[in-house]
């Protein structure tokens, strides 16, 4: 597999620290939702840095959107986050990973579950599970810091308005909006008891976020019932993981 | 909850491999020659703050692979490893 030359066509903020890069590439195979690319930087010395990212679009052959969150002791994640222009070109190398994807002849339900930024694969699933008319009945928990540190939200609550579509729910950890229905809090086992698929019905759980987070949500499902082969993860930490 | 672990999934050596070998090896179930625990190497422990990638057996915590790349190649060790299964579809 080998690296690919991307022309940035857009840039679009998320949040204070998050933005949303539209990639055009050139003879793009196309991917699977939840695959990631690797985003490689080169310095003028000749130094290089390689990050991977998630893909938050749908399968699509003209190019990917990546949502990158900035990460204040980062290497690459400042420039990509700050600047990057329309018009700048990046080395990428994709699409990669086929474990943590979803397909569109799943017929089981869905069970997507994000831990901040990590919400970024599970769109694309989301987003893929629409564009397929796919009927399992799909659900996603967002456990995010605060209302202001929600990304994608437009994306989400268009798909979460249609009929049959997305049922999205909220979880925030440090601070809620006025007149929330819950107290501030981690991801707990009272929580996915309300908000996830039960394990009776089997379906496969993506989660995505930090490793921290993922160990969390995975051992509460596992411990819920779910069969570990039917909880995917992706694990994303400080340095060179996947965002 | 904590901030301080360091490891990832395999699904993040997916790159790094495809450089390697010419499919996913990361969709490849694999025996930990360690404790004898089989899984897919997407799911396994994976430590990126090393000078190269070393994935770890989540039940043992045996190292199962490195790779390490250097100018011009690459050193990849699979001593940990008993086989890999790979999916390979019959009519190639």
């Amino acid at each position: 597999m080998s690296w690919r030359v991307a022309t940035v066509v857009a840039l679009r903020d998320q949040s204070p620290t998050a933005r949303s890069i539209y990639l055009d590439v050139p003879g793009w195979p196309g991917h699977a939702a939840g695959q990631h690319v690797d985003v490689r930087l080169t310095a003028p010395d000749g130094y290089t840095a390689v990050r991977s990212y998630s893909i938050a679009s749908a399968v699509d052959r003209d190019g990917v959107e990546l949502t990158v969150e900035q990460l204040a002791d980062g290497e690459v994640s400042p420039y990509l986050g700050s600047e990057l222009v329309v018009g700048d070109l990046l080395e990428i190398r994709g699409p990669i990973g086929g474990w943590f994807v979803w397909r569109p002849d799943q017929r089981e339900p869905i069970q997507l579950i994000a831990g901040g930024s990590g919400v970024v694969p599970l769109l694309a699933i989301a987003r893929s599970h629409s564009v397929a008319g796919n009927q399992s009945p799909i659900r996603l928990l967002y456990s995010v810091r605060e209302p202001t540190a929600v990304i994608l939200a437009a994306e989400l609550e268009e798909l979460a308005s249609r009929d049959d579509g997305l049922i999205l729910t909220y979880a925030f950890t440090r601070s809620v909006p006025p007149g929330w229905n819950r107290p501030p809090g981690r991801v707990d086992a009272a929580l996915l008891a309300d908000c996830t698929w039960p394990a009776e019905l089997l379906p496969t759980c993506y989660v995505c976020g930090p490793t921290g987070f993922v160990e969390t949500v995975a051992d509460l499902l596992v411990g819920a019932g779910h069969d570990p082969a039917r909880v995917r993860t992706e694990r994303f930490g400080p340095t060179g993981g996947i965002r | 909850m904590n901030d301080s672990y360091s490891y990832l999934d395999g699904n993040a050596a997916a790159g790094e491999l495809r450089e390697i070998f010419a499919v996913d090896v990361t969709t490849a179930g694999g025996q930990c020659a360690g404790c004898g625990r089989t899984a897919v190497l997407a799911d396994v422990r994976l430590y990126v703050r090393a000078p190269g990638l070393v994935a770890r057996c989540r039940e043992c915590d045996a190292v199962l692979l490195r790779l390490v790349r250097g100018s011009g190649r690459a050193w990849l060790d699979l001593r940990g490893l008993t086989y890999l299964e790979l999916a390979m579809p019959d009519d190639s």
